[in-house]
């Protein structure tokens, strides 16, 4: 089980940062919110699924986040790229949403409480990550660069072998500040 | 040392992010059960990524080591807090300062209720509100508009 979990940790993390590469930079300013808020969120659910999975392996939340090589990461090669454009940031919002609601809705009906009880948790505040992404295919989806990226994105929801460059330069970036002092420090 | 005691010094306290409100108005604390000089108090998380979670975990924890007991706050990670845990003094606290409470979660979050216009502008009571972003400042609110006052303000997610 804590490998599933690391699995959904890893993907929340991963997207949470590259939502996050919205702020600033968005369309308009109600999506530089929005994109904001919704990394916020997934880094929130990111540390509940590895605080669980730490309990398991005997270690932190924040060492399975940050200590670990790239290659040890279970993430999705969806969610590692680096998307400026627009239209493909929202078709992968709209296909992870949906990959995640699936997911979710198995994990509630685990047999082990906790990861029961943290997936419904969950589940409850994806429900306008969903609305959100909902509310963008709506808009976009007879666009054909939308659609586009929709075809171009989709086969790489459930890819998990191997991961992109991207994913390399992004663990240089995210793990810096916590390799620039020796381990243990606190911080 | 009474769970009475405790529960009466957990009012106490500020949510950290809209203060007009307590932690035990907001329905955070889930159980508080005294043991000698050991207080084990359940707290469950609003939103999983909000900031104040430490804060007001500490804050309990300070609460409680002041009153001359050893804290133990647990965090419980379900799905047991909901905003229908908000207490009818916190929601009418929230409605005072500007904040629309939220609707029960049996009133349904799809994208076309939350386009509709069911939510009452909590300055002047219109109904004639518009969603403007589903997401707001922090991750519990989103934005509305009111046509009639004229007034955006944030309206609690139902969660």
């Amino acid at each position: 089980m804590s490998e599933l979990l690391l699995e959904i940790a890893d993907d929340e993390l991963i997207l949470g940062w590259r939502d996050s590469e919205w702020t600033g930079i968005a369309p308009f300013l109600e999506e530089d919110v929005a994109f904001s808020s919704i990394a916020q969120n997934e880094v929130g659910h990111a540390r509940a699924l590895y605080e669980l999975a730490a309990r398991d392996l005997g270690t932190t939340a924040d060492e399975l986040a940050f200590d670990r090589e790239p290659s040890e990461y279970r993430c999705s090669a969806l969610v590692e790229l680096r998307l400026p454009e627009w239209e493909r940031t929202i078709a992968r919002h709209m296909l992870y949403e949906q990959a995640d609601a699936e997911r979710l809705e198995q994990l509630k009906a685990s047999d082990d409480p906790e990861v029961a009880g943290l997936a419904a948790k969950i589940d409850r505040e994806e429900i306008y990550h969903r609305l959100h992404a909902e509310m963008w295919h709506e808009r976009l989806k007879d666009e054909p660069r939308y659609r586009e990226a929709l075809e171009e994105l989709r086969p790489l929801v459930g890819e998990r072998n191997g991961h992109s460059p991207e994913l390399d330069s992004l663990w240089e970036e995210m793990t810096s500040v916590r390799r620039s002092q020796p381990a243990g420090t606190k911080w | 040392m009474t769970e009475a005691q405790v529960w009466e010094a957990l009012a106490e306290i500020p949510d950290p992010e809209i203060p007009v409100i307590s932690v035990v108005d907001l329905g955070v604390v889930r159980d508080v059960r005294v043991a000698d000089a050991r207080v084990h108090v359940e707290f469950t998380p609003t939103f999983l990524g909000c900031p104040a979670l430490e804060v007001m975990r500490e804050a309990m924890a300070a609460r409680i080591a002041g009153l001359g007991a050893e804290p133990d706050v647990e965090v419980v990670l379900d799905d047991s807090w909901s905003t229908d845990r908000i207490t009818p003094e916190g929601r009418e606290k929230l409605r005072a300062a500007g904040f629309a409470p939220p609707t029960p979660r049996g009133a349904g979050t799809t994208l076309v209720q939350l386009q509709s216009n069911g939510f009452r502008c909590p300055y002047c009571g219109s109904r004639e509100t518009a969603l403007e972003n589903i997401f707001g400042p922090t991750p519990c609110r989103s934005l509305r508009y009111c046509r009639d006052c004229r007034q955006p303000f944030e309206q609690f997610k139902t969660i």
